[in-house]
């Protein structure tokens, strides 16, 4: 089994599209959270909403986005940054040895759009080249695999709010199997209207709508719902020892990653099934639960979901939990970019030397009682980290960090 | 509308589509080595002289033979001797 480097990171989120803007407004303790409009006007229950602010789409060319919609466009600039940051030249990755894997569970517009072309010029030919291309959740790889031109793995994975976490984990998976020298790897989430609607009529999201950047408050006794966000998410992952030799900057080491699902419910979570994915993580990285000093929880400030993670991590950790926060306080709920925007939040966290803090938490409910909530931004790096995230129908996802 | 008002209604239309740039396109380009285009981008052309002419193409064979801008030229500087 090989080792695994972290060597790279891109990121495009509503705390900023770059890691000194993102790792400024984490440590800030700054929420991305903003209110759209037109969502109340459209009968939305909550306006609440991330945005990506002052991206550049032009990055890309008209005709090179005509089959990409905007998530894939910024996972684009994601992979972009991350490949930058590695110093892996075009030439190092446009070979069999490098690979694609990202976190993708909608692409909405598209399928929409053409729809509507269809019904209003009566003829498919007038739908254009490129919505196919748009429409599909493997979108992302595709794209990214004819822009960056790799020549192994090559797919998209669809597992809800853990597609994320567990594309960084399988990607992992790859390399230290041997199959794969290095991965580009991460998620990305639109962040449109249209894809969250349906979601909004489940009255899941928080309609704390006079105070935006209150409104996520994982863990707290007043949390009333998430809030829907989005972005993308790269991670450029290594052989720990080819990226020993070629002299890269390793910014640190994917130890272990465990999945779980519940065999449960839909959308309530159960009280052990991410106990199981992070013991799976904890067994693979060689840790003790002890010795993890950061744990990123998955909480998206939902009553029942913070209230089962809450019981899972004191399953895992005891009555002594090591420090706690779900950066969804500032983000919002990425979903199925968040398991590997964790990852990379908690990567810049660690370059930055910090631990940020789970804002907006003032009190625990009786479920989230015990647990050892940041409160206030820690002065110190990261150095054991477990990340957690899941997603609807019970698939679990935990990832072991270590940084030095 | 003149021949050359035709020409350039078509030249701008598609420079803007597929973001070409004017001094490329001259009428011997050839569309898919000179200009870039591929076979996806003429399911678009196809879009866009519709849009640019307000008439509808259903020369499916006609469209497949077009090689070069000169080729678009004649083919639509056709269709709208035809539909005058």
């Amino acid at each position: 089994m090989y080792r695994v480097a972290i060597t790279g990171i891109g990121i495009v989120s509503c705390l900023g599209n770059d890691p000194e803007t993102v790792g400024a407004a984490l440590r800030a303790g700054k929420s991305g959270i903003v209110v759209d409009p037109q969502r109340s006007e459209l009968g939305f229950r909550s306006p609440l909403t991330g945005q990506i602010r002052d991206f550049d789409r032009s990055i890309l060319s008209r005709k090179q986005r005509k089959s990409m919609p905007e998530f894939a466009v910024w996972a684009y600039a994601s992979a972009r940054d991350a490949l930058t940051m590695a110093g892996l030249s075009a030439a190092e990755i446009q070979n069999e040895q490098t690979g694609l894997l990202y976190g993708c569970d909608s692409s909405c517009i598209a399928a929409i759009e053409q729809v509507d072309a269809l019904r209003l010029k009566g003829e498919t030919k007038a739908i254009g080249s490129g919505q196919i291309f748009r429409s599909m959740t493997s979108s992302i790889t595709m794209n990214l695999n004819t822009l960056l031109q790799t020549k192994g793995a090559c797919w998209s994975l669809s597992s809800a709010c853990s597609s994320g976490g567990h594309a960084l984990g399988q990607a992992a998976d790859l390399i230290r199997l041997g199959r794969q020298q290095r991965m580009l790897c991460g998620g990305a989430q639109e962040i449109n209207w249209q894809s969250m609607c349906s979601f909004d009529g489940l009255g899941a999201f928080s309609a704390r709508v006079a105070e935006p950047a209150a409104a996520s408050r994982p863990f707290d006794a007043q949390r009333d719902g998430l809030v829907p966000s989005g972005g993308a998410a790269t991670l450029v992952l290594e052989r720990y020892d080819l990226a020993q030799q070629r002299g890269a900057a390793i910014l640190g080491e994917l130890l272990g990653y465990g999945f779980s699902s519940d065999g449960g419910q839909l959308s309530v979570p159960s009280e052990d099934g991410i106990s199981r994915a992070m013991l799976m993580a904890l067994e693979q990285s060689g840790l003790a639960a002890a010795e993890i000093d950061y744990l990123c929880a998955h909480a998206t400030s939902t009553p029942a979901g913070d209230a089962a993670e809450a019981a899972n991590i004191r399953k895992v950790f005891g009555q002594k939990t090591p420090p706690i926060s779900s950066l969804k306080s500032m983000t919002g709920h990425e979903l199925w970019m968040s398991g590997a925007a964790q990852v990379v939040y908690t990567t810049i966290m660690a370059q930055q030397k910090f631990i940020a803090a789970n804002i907006n938490y003032q009190e625990p409910s009786e479920a989230t009682a015990g647990l050892n909530i940041i409160r206030a931004t820690i002065p110190q790096a990261p150095r054991q980290v477990l990340c957690n995230s899941a997603g609807f129908g019970g698939t679990n996802s935990a990832l072991v960090l270590a940084f030095s | 509308m003149t021949e050359a008002e035709v020409i350039e209604r078509i030249d701008s239309s598609l420079a803007e589509e597929f973001e070409l740039d004017r001094t490329d396109m001259t009428a011997e380009a050839n569309i898919y080595e000179d200009l870039g285009l591929d076979s996806l981008d003429t399911v678009d052309m196809v879009i866009v002289l519709e849009g640019a002419f307000d008439f509808k193409i259903r020369e499916e064979e006609a469209i497949r033979a077009i090689r070069t801008l000169g080729d678009i030229h004649r083919f639509v500087l056709g269709k709208v001797t035809e539909n005058s």
